[in-house]
Formats: C-alpha cells, structure tokens, sequence
C-alpha cells in the first residue's frame, strides 16, 4: 500500500475520532456551547494534537532506552525533551525566586512575569555572567591547545570522550567548553555594542527626518534606499576587505572597524523603522503642540517623539541583535570577522561543521558543531522572549 | 399590546467585561421589550453601556465582553444561547447592524454594490442580480444622488454623508424586522445630519422596521424614537414614551441631562470702536500647495471676548487658527497681535510672542504625551517660559492644577491615560495657562466629550475668562455651545466669513441664507422638530442639497 493511501486513511481516521470526540462532549456536557459550536476542523485540531501528544511521549520513553542502536536513533529528540524541560522547570524556580526575595518592585515585577520571560530574563543574566566572567570559569584559555585533538563531547570514555574536557575539544585540540565561555564574551559583546551603535544612529536620522522632513528627508532617505539595494553580506564583506588593508595586523582594530561597518549597514533598517514610526507620531496635536511652544530639535527627537517609539525600537533591538549576532559569525565564517584565535561562536559551527554528517549513528560527534549554535539559538529565544513580553507589558500602558 | 406583536424581549441581562486580567460588570440587569415596527432610542454617556447593550439585543458581545445572564428572545429565539448557525441564519438577514463610522464599516477594496449584495446573496434571499436591482431602489429612496451609478463605485469615492446612507441601505438589503443603529449620525455635519435622519426615519417607517437608535445626542433621539430608554455606568435609569420622557422626567439623572444645554453667558456690551483688539486677522489668504482654502479672512477679537468660529467641516475654521498660530503661514495678509504685526510663520517668532497664544485641541487624546505624567506635561511650559525649577515649579503646577479643579496630589503623578476624557481636556487646559498667555485658540474643545462633561468644561472656561482677562478663539460645530459661551460669532463657509456680528444678533433674523440654514439644521429637542422643518422646507431644501443649490 503507497504512503499516500496511508496517510490519506490516517487523516479519515482522524476525521473520524474527531466527530466521536465531539459527539461524546455534546453527549457528556449536554451540549455546552464549546462543544456545540465546534467546528468539524476544530474537532479534527484537537484529536491531531493529542496523537501528536502520544507519540511525543511514546518516543520519548523509547528513546531513555539503554540499546544505543535505538536510543541513538532519537538522541536529538531526547536531548531536545530534556531540555524543554530542565529550562522550564529552572524559569519557573528562578521566577519564584525573583517573587520571594528583592525589592517589593522587583518582586512586583517578577509576579507580572510569565514563564517565557523569566526563561529569558534568566538566560541572559547567565550569558551575562559567563561573558563578564570568563576568565574565572572557563577551565582552560581560549587559545590554549591541550594534547588530545577531536575529543567527543560527554565526557564519556567508551564513547570516545574525556572527563577533562566535558563538551570535547576540537580538530586542534582547544577546548571546546572554555571557548564557547569566551565566545560569549568576544561574540556576544561586540554583537551588543554594534546593535546598540546601529540604533543610535539610525533611530536619530530617522526621527530627524521624520520632524525635518523636505530635502533633508529625502537625502537620508535616497542614500539609506542605496546601502539596502546592495546586499547586506556581499557589501558587509567587501568593506570588510578595505578595511582589513587599512588595519594592517593590528586585529583590535579590525574587529573596531568591524562593528562601525555592520553598524552603519544594519542601522539602515532602524532608519526606516524610526523614520515610519516617528512620521506617525509627529502628526500627533502634542508635537504641534511642542512646536508652537518653541521647543528645539532636541526636544522634539528625544523628550516627545522617543518615548512614544520605544515599543516597535524594542521590538526591532531584539531582532536586530539577533540578526547582528548572525551576520558577525557568518563574516567570522568567512574570515574576516572575529579573529582567530579569538573564540567565536560562528566560526566554532564552521570549523566543526563536518561532523554534522555524523549524526545519523553516532550523535554525540555530531554535537560539537550544535554546541555554539545552541548557544547563538539559546540567546536569541530568549531575547526574543523578554522583547515580547516588555512589549506587551507596554502596550497594556496604552490601553 | 399582543403577545404577537413582540418582536424583541431582552431580560435581565447582565454583561461583563475583561480588563487588566479582571471581569467588571458592564451592564447590570438591563431589560426591555420592542415591538414590530417600534423605534427605541437609547441614550447616555460614553461608557454607559449603550453600544454593548445594542450589540447584546443581537446576541453579539465584542471581544473581552460576556453576557453572564440574562436572555435576549428574538421572535421566540434566545439569542444569548442559539447555536453559532442559528445566529448566522438571523443576523444580516432579520437583525441588522448599522455602525457609527459607516467609513471604518465598508471594507475599502470592494465596490459599495458588492458589500451591498453579499447578504441577500448569502441568506438566499434574493439573486445577485435581483438584489443589484434593489439596491438601486433603496439608494432612490434614501435620495443618495445618482443611484444608479453610486453603487459602483468605491468607499472613498462618496461623502460621509452618502457613505452612512448607503450603510443604511446595505443594513435594509434583506428587509430585516430590527435594526440597531449606533450613532450613525454623531460624525456628521449638522447639515448632512439632517438629511441622513429624513432618510432614515423614512425608510424604517416605510418597512415598518423595528429599530434600535443609541446616540448620546437628546435632541436627535427626540426625533427618531417611539420610546426612550436612558442608561447611566450598566445600569438602566428610566424608560418611557418619548413626549412623556421629554416633557416629564421622573429621574434626577434624566432631568440633569435635559438640563444640559440651559449654560448660557450673558451677552457682554460691545466693544469700543477704536479699542486695540488682541487678535487682529487682516485680509488673510491660505492654500495647501496650489489650493486655496482661504480668501480673504478678517475679524477681531478684543480682549476678554470669546469669538465663535462657525462652519461645517472643510469651511476653514481650523485652518484660520493655524494662520493665526503661524503652522501654515498665509499667503496674503497678516495677522496683529496688539496692535503689532506678527511673522507669519512660527518660527520666525520669538518665545514671547509664541507664549502670547495658545492652543486647546479638540482631542485631548492626541494633545498629550501618552508617555508623560501630568507633572510633566503642565511642568514644562512652566519651566520653558518661566524658567521655574525644582519646587517652584511643582508649586506652580499644583496652583494650576487647583485652578482647573483637579486634586494637585492624586493627579500630579498620573500618566494621561488614567484620566476621564474631560480631566484630560483639563490638562490640556492647564498646559495653556501655563504659558501665562492672553490668547487662547479652542479647536472644537468640548465637541468629543459627554454633555454633562462639556458644560463642566465650558464653565472653566468661562470662569478663567473672569479672573484672567483671556480672549478665546472657539472653534466649533455646535450650535449650542456657540449659545452658551460666546460673544460674536463668525460664520464661515469654503473658506470665506460669509457673516460676522454680536452673538445677540445672529440668533435674531435676518441672516445670510446660509446662516439661516445652519441654524435651522440644529435639532431641537421638540419631537415634532423633524416633522414640522421637513413640512415647511420639503425634502429638497435642508441641509446638504440646499447647500449645493446656494
């Protein structure tokens, strides 16, 4: 029988079970409005998700088997599972921390809090952390090579790993956990400050041109149209290559060049952004209103027009930083980023990339590229997470 | 009356609503019964519960609402609990809905004939074809112009005015036995008020149609309704016939409310010729790029005298008040400030002569700062053209905060949008006199507020006017506020003073035709007013289509 008869009698027989589900309800609660007023595909959603549900666990418990020609099979599934899990439970005990002990407006706070962000609030005190202290966690320097090259992650001797060094070590033997601790700090700092550069200068053009408007307006705005119609990356990289005759050997400066040039590249966005959102607000009576009393551009830019743009800027901050996060390891990928032997996390995926091919039998290899990548992933869920919720809390203000 | 005759029997409804996490009543046990072919109105303040009442006779709560208990029965049919089909079968087709902002109702992408077809289509009722046909007949009868055509074209291509009729004609496509109208008129011009009201009383008497009309406006509801139900924060005050509820009023809310519009100031003596007027505009010409919205504009206001500007939307009024303020500098003549001539754009003019005049905005909403406190909002003009700092300051916002009735320490901390919609105006107020100036622009001030509130507002105004010696610009649509407050009247028509004089003698015959029309546009809260104007006039001479003839 073809997959396609399957899958096609799988989804009848869901239909099926769907139509049971709701009959049943209507029967039990003697039709309640929720069951009466569901829809066939409403009904179908919810049988799918519970043998969706099933099968998540089914898996699961199959894959905390000790036979590793099966447990292997659903490594990332379990690991994934772990995860989802252990992080929840740590937001959630982090949360109750947050609510118990601290400033009554600490603990106010952390009653607002939902679980995401706490999660993220969490994760980034943690990055945080580990980044302003790497020097005293991390068990070996970055550059440092040890003796055993190709180490698997684990620490697990029959699998091939080494308790000394717990995530591996890479293709020269660095290891790989000291690393990644640097790496929050070169990646992730320089990451926040050239995020924070980009906004600076692009939400202050934009506000400018948004109050100034006339030739100014267009100026900017022309000359920001020209830097987006080339692409980010190529653009990025090309001025890389200049700047990198420019700074000569000295990769200090180099890598100061670098965060002034995805700056200015990426703060072409926040242009437009803070230019759409602040030519709605300038319309608005209060700025008028400022205007007739004579205030000065200053004013109007920061005092009157900024505090009404902070939510769709947040909004914007945690994407970009993000997407800054990205373009900083995609330009170490290609060489010209961060420099070696400076840890970074792009450039650890791309170094250990190859071992990717290894995950179908023997997933703890393949872990040492998803390493750094999880903790670039990681990062950016829980940036994500906190935006969302300072977002929502703001909005509540505006009613 | 008959038990066959009911057509609409809500009881004892109770509705809640979700905000800040916690459920809040919204309307506490309102009831009441609506026969075949009977118009109610409903009246109230904002928040009153009106709209979500209306909405729950059709069995629909919005968002973040529910109807906790209570039954809304429908020919027999409780809406509150039938099924999602059963209401789909009803509404559209035997209950229909009729929106304040008939603009924000019709969806712009689509032609009004299609939106006008799509629910005898979908009911089954009629054929697309038949249901064009139809619609066409309706439009006739609502007197929209060309009907035939009209129909074909877009949302943005017809008036405000149109635009509501046509909604109306949309909600009688499938001759439904209830409609509810929620303030359809409350965004229209006096003139186009009129006709909409003609035509809409006519045509639900003709289809002997059942309806619900929700307005907050007394007089219009006199005209239109059999009965009057009035509502106060979910709770129901009093219902009655509409001449027994006009000329008797039991509740002391109901008769606070009818009382409203009795605020008048006496007429102060005219000026001295020869006397320097604070606010001089002398032969003002505008224009928006190449077209010209103004010609030739000039009137005084002399000191401690309020001048009403009057006109319909688009007649200039405000756009006079940004010539005056220098936002859009004139392109002929110019504007005195005591005596001396004034740059005419604002920021060829100094701090003092910027503090001189200042300006009251018709919605306190976007006047504000959202993301300011009141501290900060009154603080800064004080600090600005003062040069207060520090306590100083706060002492002197707090006297300002006296001065328009508003408890300096509850409120000094608060953002705006934890006030009312009349504390804001207040603020707004507040930020004015703060500069200290002589000269106040009132861009249709009260017109987006309650009555009880607005007469509050104009009050202050009133009494601020005694103490402080100001003059005022006040901008306004209604006729009734020019009555109580102001001192001379200007009328003003596509940009052009059509008459100018004491408040006194414009209210006093003759006047321009124009003049006169608007006047007699203004509702009165006679409920033959309606009957009586179109027996006199005819259907062809009020409100929009006399305009066009002039």
């Amino acid at each position: 029988m073809s997959i396609w008869i399957q899958l096609i009698l799988f989804a009848v027989g869901l239909l099926a079970a769907g139509w049971v589900f709701r009959f049943a309800g209507q029967k039990a609660t003697s039709n309640a409005p929720f069951f009466r007023d569901m829809p066939t595909g409403v009904a179908f959603g919810y049988v799918l998700g519970a043998v969706c549900l099933i099968w998540a666990v089914w898996t699961y418990y199959v894959a905390r088997t000790v036979d590793p020609s099966i447990a292997n099979k659903y490594f990332f599934f379990r690991v994934a599972v772990d995860g989802f899990i252990l992080f929840g439970i740590a937001a959630w005990v982090f949360r109750l921390l947050g609510r118990t002990v601290g400033t009554a407006a600490s603990r106010k706070l952390f009653r607002s809090m939902p679980l995401t962000a706490s999660f993220g609030v969490m994760m980034i005190l943690i990055y945080a952390f580990v980044a302003i202290f790497a020097g005293a966690i991390a068990p070996y320097g970055q550059e440092e090579i040890l003796g055993s090259a190709n180490v698997v992650p684990g620490g697990n001797p029959a699998m091939g790993g080494n308790p000394d060094f717990p995530l591996g070590t890479d293709q020269i033997g660095r290891d790989i956990l000291s690393r990644l601790i640097y790496g929050a700090q070169n990646t992730v700092g320089i990451a926040f400050a050239t995020t924070c550069l980009a906004f600076f200068i692009g939400a202050s053009l934009g506000f400018l041109a948004a109050v100034l408007q006339g030739w100014l307006d267009q100026l900017l705005s022309r000359g920001v149209d020209v830097l987006m119609a080339i692409p980010s990356l190529i653009f990025a990289l090309l001025l890389m290559t200049i700047a990198s005759a420019w700074a000569g050997s000295e990769k200090g400066l180099l890598t100061f060049y670098m965060v002034i040039i995805i700056a200015v590249i990426d703060s072409t966005r926040v242009f437009r952004l803070a230019r759409a959102v602040g030519l709605n607000i300038v319309v608005m009576d209060y700025i008028e209103a400022a205007k007739l009393r004579g205030e000065g551009l200053g004013y109007l830019m920061f005092r009157e027009i900024l505090p009404n743009a902070v939510a769709p800027l947040l909004a914007e901050f945690g994407l970009r930083f993000c997407f800054v996060f990205l373009t900083i390891a995609s330009l170490s990928f290609l060489g010209v980023g961060i420099q070696p032997p400076l840890a970074d996390w792009g450039t650890m995926v791309r170094d250990l990339a190859q071992f990717i091919n290894f995950a179908a039998f023997a997933p703890q290899v393949a872990t040492a590229p998803l390493l750094a990548a999880g903790a670039i992933a990681l990062l950016t869920v829980a940036v994500n997470f906190v935006v969302d919720w300072m977002l929502h809390a703001s909005s509540g203000l505006k009613e | 009356m008959s038990e066959k005759d009911l057509l609409l029997k809500v009881s004892d409804i109770y509705i809640d609503g979700r905000s800040d996490e916690v459920w809040h009543p919204i309307i506490k046990g309102a009831s009441f019964e609506l026969r075949k072919g009977e118009v109610m109105g409903l009246i109230g303040e904002s928040g009153a519960g009106k709209s979500t009442l209306g909405l729950a006779a059709m069995g629909y709560t919005r968002d973040g609402c529910k109807i906790t208990s209570g039954k809304a029965e429908f020919d027999g049919i409780d809406l509150v609990n039938a099924s999602a089909a059963v209401k789909r079968g009803l509404l559209g087709k035997r209950i229909a809905y009729v929106a304040q902002s008939a603009a924000a109702s019709f969806n712009p992408a689509h032609r009004l004939m299609d939106q006008h077809t799509e629910a005898p289509t979908q009911h089954g009722v009629m054929s697309k074809s038949e249901s064009e046909a139809d619609g066409m007949e309706l439009y006739r009868k609502l007197r929209l112009p060309n009907p035939d055509s009209i129909g074909f074209r877009y949302p943005h291509q017809v008036s405000g005015g149109q635009l509501q009729r046509a909604m109306t004609a949309m909600a009688m496509s499938c001759r439904p036995e209830l409609i509810i109208f929620d303030e359809p008129t409350t965004a229209l011009d006096v003139t186009t008020q009129i006709e909409v009201l003609a035509s809409i009383r006519e045509i639900v008497e003709e289809f002997d149609t059942a309806a619900i009309y929700i307005t907050h406006d007394l007089a219009v509801v006199a005209q239109m309704a059999d009965k009057i139900k009035v509502m106060l924060k979910g709770d129901e005050v009093e219902e009655a016939e509409t001449r027994k509820m006009l000329s008797d009023p039991t509740e002391d809310y109901t008769k606070s409310l009818w009382a409203v519009r009795s605020f008048q100031r006496p007429q102060k003596p005219a000026v001295h010729t020869g006397t320097t007027p604070v606010v001089s505009v002398k032969g003002v010409d505008a224009a928006y790029g190449t077209a010209k919205v103004l010609h030739d504009v000039s009137f005084d206001i002399h000191e401690a005298r309020t001048v009403a500007v009057v006109g319909e939307s688009g007649s200039g009024k405000s756009t006079t008040a940004r010539c005056i303020t220098g936002l859009l500098p004139p392109t002929k003549g110019h504007i005195e400030f005591d005596g001396q001539s004034l740059p005419l754009d604002y920021r060829k003019r100094d701090r003092g002569q910027l503090r001189q005049a200042q300006m009251i905005y018709q919605m306190a909403d976007t006047a504000l700062n959202p993301r300011k406190t009141i501290g900060e909002l009154i603080g800064r003009p004080v600090q600005f053209y003062m040069g207060l700092t520090g306590s100083e300051k706060r002492r002197r916002v707090e006297n300002l905060l006296e001065e328009i009735e508003l408890e300096p320490s509850q409120y000094y901390n608060r953002l705006p949008s934890e006030l009312s919609g009349g504390q804001k105006q207040r603020i707004g107020i507040a930020r004015a006199l703060a500069a200290e100036p002589k000269f106040i622009i009132c861009d249709e001030v009260t017109s987006a507020l309650d009555q009880l509130v607005a007469e509050g507002i104009l009050k202050l105004l009133a009494r601020l006017q005694d103490t402080l010696g100001l003059s005022y610009m006040f901008i306004t649509h209604d006729l009734a506020t020019v009555r109580s407050i102001a001192d001379e009247v200007v009328v003003m028509k596509d940009g052009r003073v059509v008459e100018q004089g004491l408040k006194e003698d414009m209210f006093q015959p003759p006047h321009h035709p124009y003049t006169d029309l608007l006047l007699s546009s203004v509702p009165e809260m006679d409920p033959d007013w309606l009957t009586n104007l179109l027996n006199e006039r005819g259907v062809e001479n009020i409100g929009d289509a006399a305009v066009e003839k002039m």
